[in-house]
């Protein structure tokens, strides 16, 4: 066992026994990353120099008994779409290729409160549009498990990086599935906090109404760790939710006794066979532990792919257009202004994003916008009553995260319909806004697969108590690929 | 709805994009195809639902009008392709 | 050829800066001509993943302003985003609103030629200012200065209620005289925090269908959207007369040469794609607050003129000019509080106070002349303490150093003198000293007494009092 296998509150533990330093979690870290990550590609920009130093005065500081954050001293690699002040933040878009901040993402700075240490940013598909991290233009990462396969996305660096210990937590952000896809496609666990929960200033925006950041951990214990930290209402995000933050650790009791659970039918039907036998084997264990089950069924589920791409390509047409060349970005040489907002924008942007504005811009185009956006908003509303009438009666809603295990690299690149399609289980739980999470449940032809457990509005407990008692009896977390 | 090359380029030039002609091509049959599918949701009967906005029904979240410090200049140019005194200088916008 | 044929139709999109502290979105200041660049952060630099905060006195001036304008306040109200690309603008939308305006369907009254009409008010937004382009390289390019992205602006729209340039003029001096009674803006043309672009078409009398109309930009004075809609005018009867047809275009008025001119630009097409900011959440106004800032609102021009002519008797014309600017009425009513003469400090800033202002091009903040002032000076003239004359110059020497009369009557002498004595040897030092024109009185030249009180009066030095004067040279020369 090495330190990564460590849940991240023993090391916290251990770190205040001096038994271990900062800077031996740094150095395994990178001697990780030395070792792997010419093969993964998980991240996009290291800091190690930054790490290094970081990890000295943290050390510094723990040989002096100063106060500590609760993510003292523990190495985390930051989705490349959370700018970081000093430390260039792309999206893994050629438009931003040498973007550098001017301000944290609250997030990072409540990282950087809490006494983590940044590793570096990691890959993602270009501005977080994909499942796959092949858009990611610089390069694609690849799933730690199988190297001729994606690791998912848009959060594909993130997963990879954790599953393949180059970093002890990750910061991921989901706006149709990208943290809990990810996730499950490289065997880790991935939250999609309730929408609100957890600040989106200076998450570099996709979708506003739907982006949520949240940790790609290890372990569930890990995730409502890193959760505890990253959670609470910000005062620069009018959508932060002003609630209370409860004690998420305290509610891992691994008591689940009459837990009742709602298992959508639309979830299963054409499910891979060996998927749905992962997900009854997990409802079984459910029901070891005094957990009741019954089908349900969510009737409006076959229509969220299509209201979810009209919505959230919509908003990223306009949330996209501020990359115009004129404060920071690629600039095409050009002497009429037209022309440089065309060049530059066509330079900076690859295909998948370009694809999304042009059908956001047309959803919203004069003529339009009744039939796409509207339509789409109405229909997002019956997806969103869908879940208030289940969670009226069950207190989460289980199913796979995804409708396959990780797919080859370039399978579905010239598809992006099919693509889409990878989403259709997390998208529905994207649109009605609440939490839901991602822990791996077995495999299928050897490559790990997830099952997502989805919970009321602010009801993270419950989630993370359901997933902490499937987990703690089951050995799926604890495998790790053979790299 | 099915969408034609010109609707593209009508669309790509809101969008300020430049297509080549396979990219025209190229979305123009990716468009009709989401646009396609998207007409799935006319299915629905969405006469008396209201659109969500927002799935948090949060209302009035003001600032006081209190004023802050402002960025120093460095920070303010620090990613500027171009500057000229204390500015960010484009080019003219020639029709 | 002549306009009389036509009717003309105008509808004016006037802009007001709301004079808040920071920004409508973020926390920089607002403060009119600070170095450029200089009041800027990410949020309103536009930057990656910044996200907007509503300012609260933002939203609150801007109920102040729709409740002055007689409009509706909705119980919600919401953001859109307008989309279009320009380099002032750093997200490439604005932040505006579009079907849920704070403030609907209003009205003000003007009056033109003691003619009283109402101009309505379709809708009244609140919306973020964009920065200011300057150009450069003989116009090859641009500088863009962002302390002014994110100035909180009320978008008023007028109805196509205006027939006249006069009554456009006339509007647009009664939305800023309620503005300035409001106190949510300082609406100052020439700095921008009033700005007024207007639509107007021709249409045969009688015809129900509106013209094609022409946009009209660049009027930069009260004066100049006087002459811009005149222009304009007279140039679409023209078209009109000669059978042609005026074109739907924005037109672009250049004061120094007196035209309108066509701002044409490529068959660009402009689709703003409005759409809720999901960045922000829905206002939902309720009663209490609304009684709050409704109580907030002062007297406004119309009740403070119908006031000035029923109680305090003053011709309709000094009240409208008085109360048409919130200085020159808060003048007044200081005034009033160290005289009971309403008529006299009417009369006072109608004549030498405007005059003064108007010949020099100034303000009346420019100026250190206080109520108190006005006054106690018209005290002093009606206790014929000082001499009208005297008044004069007290007057202007309280315009350049706002010092109180009794002050300025003291330091230079200036009392009238009434002692008859004291005035008598003046009288007879001139009766010695001008012979002949002492001559010509007595030949029956009557006009002669004039030069001798002239004399008299200017060996005072303008201090003595010319009834007492007058009375003394005709007793002596009778006598």
């Amino acid at each position: 066992m090495t330190l990564f296998d460590l849940r991240l509150q023993e090391l916290h533990n251990r770190l205040h026994d001096k038994e271990v330093s900062v800077a031996d979690l740094v150095g395994e870290a990178f001697a990780k990353i030395a070792e792997r990550e010419e093969r993964v590609k998980a991240y996009l920009t290291l800091d190690e120099e930054g790490a290094r130093a970081k990890a000295a005065e943290l050390d510094a500081k723990l040989a002096a008994g100063e106060a500590r954050g609760l993510l003292f001293g523990l190495p985390a690699g930051i989705k490349d779409n959370m700018v970081t002040e000093g430390l260039r933040t792309t999206c893994a878009s050629q438009f931003l290729k040498n973007y550098d901040p001017i301000y944290d993402a609250t997030v990072v700075s409540k990282l950087k409160a809490a006494d983590a240490v940044t590793i570096g940013k990691l890959n993602m598909d270009e501005f977080a549009m994909g499942g796959s991290n092949e858009n990611s233009s610089f390069y694609a990462t690849r799933n730690p498990w199988d190297l001729t396969r994606v690791p998912g996305g848009s959060s594909g660096g993130s997963a990879a990086a954790v599953a393949a210990g180059e970093a002890y937590f990750a910061l991921g952000s989901d706006t149709g599935g990208s943290i809990r896809q990810p996730a499950s496609y490289c065997g880790v666990v991935g939250l999609k906090p309730t929408y609100g929960l957890v600040s989106r200033y200076g998450l570099v925006a996709f979708a506003s109404s739907l982006d949520q950041i949240g940790p790609i951990t290890k372990n569930v214990e890990d995730s409502a760790y890193v959760l505890q930290a990253i959670a609470g209402h910000d005062p620069k995000d009018s959508t932060s939710a002003n609630v209370s933050i409860p004690d998420y650790l305290s509610a891992l009791t691994g008591d689940v006794k009459g837990l009742r659970i709602g298992v959508p039918k639309q979830y299963l039907e054409g499910l891979d066979s060996q998927l749905k036998e992962a997900v009854l084997e997990s409802l079984k264990v459910f029901e070891s532990l005094g957990a009741v089950w019954e089908e349900i069924s969510l009737p409006h589920t076959e229509y969220a792919v299509a209201a979810y791409y009209l919505l959230a390509s919509s908003e990223a047409s306009s949330n996209l257009s501020r990359f115009d060349g004129v404060r920071y970005g690629v600039r095409a040489d050009s002497s009429n202004l037209l022309e440089l907002y065309h060049e530059s924008r066509s330079q900076g942007f690859g295909p998948e994003v370009k694809r999304r504005i042009m059908l956001g811009t047309y959803a919203l185009s004069s003529g339009y916008y009744d039939a796409y956006y509207l339509k789409a908003q109405k229909v997002r509303t019956l997806i969103k009553q869908d879940f208030d009438r289940a969670f009226e009666k069950y207190d989460v809603i289980i199913g796979p995260t995804a409708p396959t295990a990780a797919f080859p690299l370039g399978s579905q690149v010239d598809d992006p319909l099919t693509m889409y399609l990878n989403d259709i289980l997390t998208i529905p739980v994207s649109l009605a806004g609440v939490p839901a999470i991602s822990v791996p449940c077995g495999m299928a032809d050897g490559l790990p697969v997830g099952l997502q457990i989805i919970g009321k509005a602010f009801d993270e407990s419950t989630v993370l108590r359901a997933a902490h008692a499937f987990e703690v009896h089951t050995e799926y977390h604890k495998r790790r690929p053979s790299l | 709805m099915s969408i034609q090359a010109k609707d593209v380029e009508h669309v790509a030039k809101l969008a300020r994009l430049n297509l080549s002609e396979e990219e025209k091509e190229m979305f123009t049959e990716q468009l009709n195809a989401i646009l396609q599918y998207v007409e799935k949701l006319n299915e629905l009967d969405t006469e008396n639902v209201e659109p969500t906005t927002h799935v948090l029904h949060l209302s009035n979240v003001m600032r006081e009008d209190v004023v802050q410090e402002s960025l120093p200049e460095e920070k303010v140019f620090r990613n500027a392709p171009e500057e000229e005194d204390g500015q960010f200088k484009v080019p003219a916008i020639l029709e | 050829m002549s306009t009389s044929k036509y009717e003309t139709v105008i509808g004016l999109e006037v802009h007001v800066e709301l004079h808040t502290k920071s920004k409508i979105f973020c926390g920089c200041s607002t403060e009119f001509g600070a170095p450029p660049n200089t009041h800027t952060c990410p949020v309103c630099l536009g930057h990656p993943g910044v996200l907007p905060v509503l300012n609260r006195q933002a939203v609150d001036y801007a109920m102040k302003a729709a409740m002055a304008l007689n409009c509706e306040i909705g119980d919600v109200s919401k953001f859109d985003r307008k989309n279009y690309f320009y380099p002032d603008s750093p997200k490439a939308y604005q932040i505006s609103q579009y079907d849920q305006p704070i403030g609907l369907n209003g009205y003000i009254d003007i009056e033109v030629d003691g003619v009283t009409k109402r101009i309505g008010i379709t809708r009244l937004h609140l919306e973020e200012d964009a920065g200011k382009l300057t150009h450069v390289d003989g116009g090859y390019a641009s500088l863009v200065d962002f302390n002014r992205v994110g100035t909180p602006l009320v978008e008023i729209v007028s109805e196509p209620d205006i027939s006249s340039p006069e009554e456009a003029r006339a509007y647009l001096e009664k939305l800023r005289a309620i503005m300035q009674y409001c106190d949510v803006s300082d609406v100052k043309m020439e700095e921008g925090s009033l700005r007024c672009d207007a639509n107007i078409s021709l249409r045969p009398h009688g015809q129900k269908e509106f013209g094609t109309k022409a946009e009209l930009k660049n009027m930069n004075s009260f004066r100049g959207v006087q002459r811009g809609l005149e222009y304009e005018q007279l140039r679409q009867a023209e078209i009109l007369d000669e059978g042609g047809q005026v074109v739907q275009e924005t037109r672009r008025w250049d004061d120094a040469q007196g035209k309108t001119f066509s701002m044409r630009s490529k068959e660009e097409a402009h689709d703003y794609r409005y759409f809720p900011d999901p960045d922000l959440v829905t206002l939902h106004i309720d009663q209490a607050w609304k009684d709050r800032i409704r109580a907030s609102i002062p007297e406004l021009p119309d009740a403070r003129k119908a006031r000035y002519t029923s109680e305090l008797g003053l011709p309709d014309y000094d009240a409208s000019v008085i109360t048409a600017s919130k200085a020159l009425a808060d003048l007044l009513e200081s005034s009033l509080e160290h005289t009971s003469n309403a008529k006299a400090v009417s009369n006072w800033i109608m004549g030498d106070l405007l005059g003064y202002l108007n010949s020099n091009n100034l303000e009346l903040s420019q100026v250190k002349l206080t109520g108190e002032g006005l006054g106690e000076m018209i005290g002093l003239l009606d206790k014929g303490t000082i001499s009208s004359k005297i008044a004069k110059t007290v007057f202007k020497e309280m315009l350049q150093s706002g010092k109180l009369p009794q002050q300025i009557v003291e330091e230079q002498g200036l009392v009238q003198i009434s002692d008859e004595g004291a005035i008598l040897a003046i009288v007879n030092e001139v009766i010695a000293d001008n012979p002949a024109s002492v001559e010509d009185y007595k030949a029956g030249k009557d006009k002669a007494i004039g030069f001798l009180v002239g004399q008299v009066m200017k060996r005072s030095k303008g201090k003595a009092n010319p009834g007492i004067v007058n009375k003394l040279l005709v007793e002596a020369l009778k006598g």
